[in-house]
């Protein structure tokens, strides 16, 4: 292992990101300042959602930020590096080996899910207005966040090194939209009790423990057992890493 | 010191196509995909490509080595196994004494690349594509500054150094491309088609560039269908076709081989066999060959003092002679020689 060079990687995609620092904030921003301001704002002062939907809102907004975020970091530019112009074949090139480049991605692309989760958190409380309970434990959600960023990561690296430039599309549509919407983000999973068949299909969806882990380690709403959640996240992301990182081998050498 | 490189029995057979083709998007179901396991077999072997057929080679420490052929030759599989890109199916390469397939991280310190078509970072400028490469490569930030700073120079790309790299002309990404990979200053320099798409301007300054960077001792490898180039940059060729090595020497030994050495390319409305046994029997022909009786490459030790014995030859048989193609002894008529087709088709 090449420190170093594993470091130069990082700071390479850091300064791009620097670079790109307004566009990607507003588009890690606006999702969830839009969200929270329509269901936690809109409805609960309408009387539609009662005030207590904002504590539940609020740590699924923020899973579904991480996961976005996260994905489209890494996905997005492996996309792009991988196509006929094969930009990436520099990096490929650096002194190392080549599965640790997959490493260095998904090391970025956890620091700017974990970025984007976190400014939820204020953004959130500014176009909620007060009313969200907080029940603060730091050891567990800091585990829990980790876990969603890495596997929101590791799954932009399976997702960008198996699709197309023509597929991004249907990867939001068929991959991240279902996911977001039975991924428990805006209700808890328990509500799902009357749906019996549905409630077990979802647990499939890793954003399930996403929410429900950031609900039980931020907020007292209703959750899923927090050791579960970071079983279950674990677990999740073993398969993802080892999945990505061999679409990447085989993407990466011919 | 420079550092050599063997090729020991290389295959490469591709059952997919390569990556770096332009695949297109979309999904692509095979129309008989519920095929039975026999069939799939069957349907998988029809994706093969045979790449490399059992090449063995040496490139000497400190040679500028060609590896010259047409379009889908092997030349590129053969950088990309050398330079760590493309896996082999069998045989070994080495880079000095390292394995490339085993000791990759070994092999690609000493190796700097420039590929076919340039693969430049395009989220970066100019300066930091060199800057970010040689961070890569461990040198300290003073390091590779100075040494950008002279690259940049040297290949005059000074003014436009600040601009990202994705405005770049094709020439600049080129010179860029090259750049790059000198900027660590490796042992073994890779140029796969470095000339292709350049202007005649530029393609001098290159073969400067190429030349300048041997004399430091280093060693370079180059493909090309170019023969012009593989004759003025190359000590030694290796020509290519099909995956296997036709032939290899000095540009010298190479062109000494050809029969005759002058090649006449004649076109007729018609050759009937008499004419061609009259050809063969004209002073200084050593071989005659034609495949639809209308061409014959003649091969000579002479060009156009045999042009009147051959219009003799051609009225006397009752044929008209259309068309007359003179090549002195080159590079471009041995690979004729033995492949039957040009370069270039």
């Amino acid at each position: 292992m090449n420190w170093k060079t594993f470091y130069a990687l990082l700071s390479r995609d850091g300064h791009v990101a620097r670079r790109n620092l307004l566009p990607t904030l507003l588009q890690n921003l606006l999702q969830p300042l839009l969200l929270t301001f329509v269901f936690g704002r809109i409805l609960t002062a309408g009387g539609m959602m009662q005030a207590g939907y904002k504590t539940v809102l609020l740590p699924g907004v923020m899973a579904i930020s991480m996961v976005i975020a996260g994905v489209q970091a890494v996905a997005m530019p492996l996309i792009t590096e991988f196509q006929f112009t094969r930009e990436i074949e520099d990096r490929l090139l650096a002194p190392m080996e080549i599965g640790w480049l997959a490493v260095e991605k998904i090391v970025a692309g956890m620091v700017q899910a974990l970025v984007a989760g976190l400014v939820v958190i204020p953004a959130a409380w500014l176009t909620m207005g007060s009313g969200v309970h907080f029940s603060f434990r730091p050891v567990e959600f800091a585990v829990v966040c980790l876990l969603v960023a890495m596997f929101s990561s590791a799954g932009g690296l399976a997702l960008g090194c198996s699709i197309g430039p023509t597929q991004i599309g249907l990867m939001f549509s068929l991959v991240l939209a279902p996911m977001m919407m039975f991924g428990c983000a805006y209700y808890p999973w328990s509500f799902l009790s009357k749906f019996p068949v549905l409630q077990y299909a979802v647990l499939i969806n890793p954003l399930v423990y996403a929410s429900e882990g950031l609900r039980g380690t931020l907020t007292q709403s209703d959750h899923m057992n927090t050791m579960v959640v970071i079983a279950a996240l674990a677990a999740i992301n073993v398969v993802l890493l080892v999945v990505g990182l061999k679409k990447f081998h085989s993407k990466a050498v011919s | 010191m420079g550092i050599g490189i063997r090729i020991e029995n290389l295959r490469k057979v591709y059952d997919t196509p390569p990556p770096s083709a332009a695949r297109g998007g979309g999904f692509s179901f095979m129309a008989q995909r519920s095929a039975g396991s026999k069939e799939k077999k069957e349907k998988k072997k029809k994706f093969e490509v045979v790449a490399l057929d059992d090449i063995s080679l040496e490139m000497r420490a400190g040679e500028v080595f060609g590896l010259l052929g047409p379009n889908g030759a092997g030349k590129s599989t053969t950088i990309g196994v050398l330079t760590t890109r493309t896996r082999p199916t069998s045989g070994r390469a080495f880079i000095g004494e390292f394995d490339v397939w085993k000791e990759q991280v070994k092999a690609k310190r000493l190796i700097g690349v420039v590929p076919q078509r340039p693969n430049l970072d395009f989220a970066l400028t100019a300066r930091e594509v060199l800057l970010f490469h040689g961070a890569y490569f461990g040198q300290s930030s003073r390091e590779r500054e100075q040494k950008t700073q002279t690259l940049l120079e040297q290949f005059k790309l000074t003014e436009r150094a600040d601009d990202m790299v994705r405005n770049f002309s094709g020439g600049m990404m080129q010179r860029i491309s090259i750049a790059r990979a000198m900027m660590h200053d490796p042992q073994v320099l890779f140029l796969d088609e470095p000339s292709a798409g350049l202007d005649p301007q530029t393609r001098l300054l290159l073969w400067e560039i190429v030349r300048e960077y041997n004399r430091l001792g280093k060693t370079i490898v180059l493909t090309t269908h170019d023969m012009a180039e593989a004759d003025s940059l190359c000590h030694r060729l290796a020509i290519i076709d099909h995956g296997r090595i036709i032939s290899q020497g000095t540009p010298q030994e190479l062109k000494a081989s050809i029969p005759g050495g002058y090649l006449l390319r004649l076109r007729f409305d018609r050759a009937p066999e008499e004419l061609l046994a009259v050809l063969r029997s004209l002073p200084g022909v050593t071989e005659v060959r034609s495949a639809d009786h209308i061409a014959a490459d003649v091969y000579a030790d002479r060009g156009g003092p045999l042009i009147s014995s051959i219009v003799t030859a051609a009225q006397a048989a009752g044929a008209e002679l259309h068309d007359v193609h003179i090549a002195e002894p080159s590079l471009e008529t041995l690979f004729l020689h033995h492949t039957g087709r040009s370069l270039r088709d």
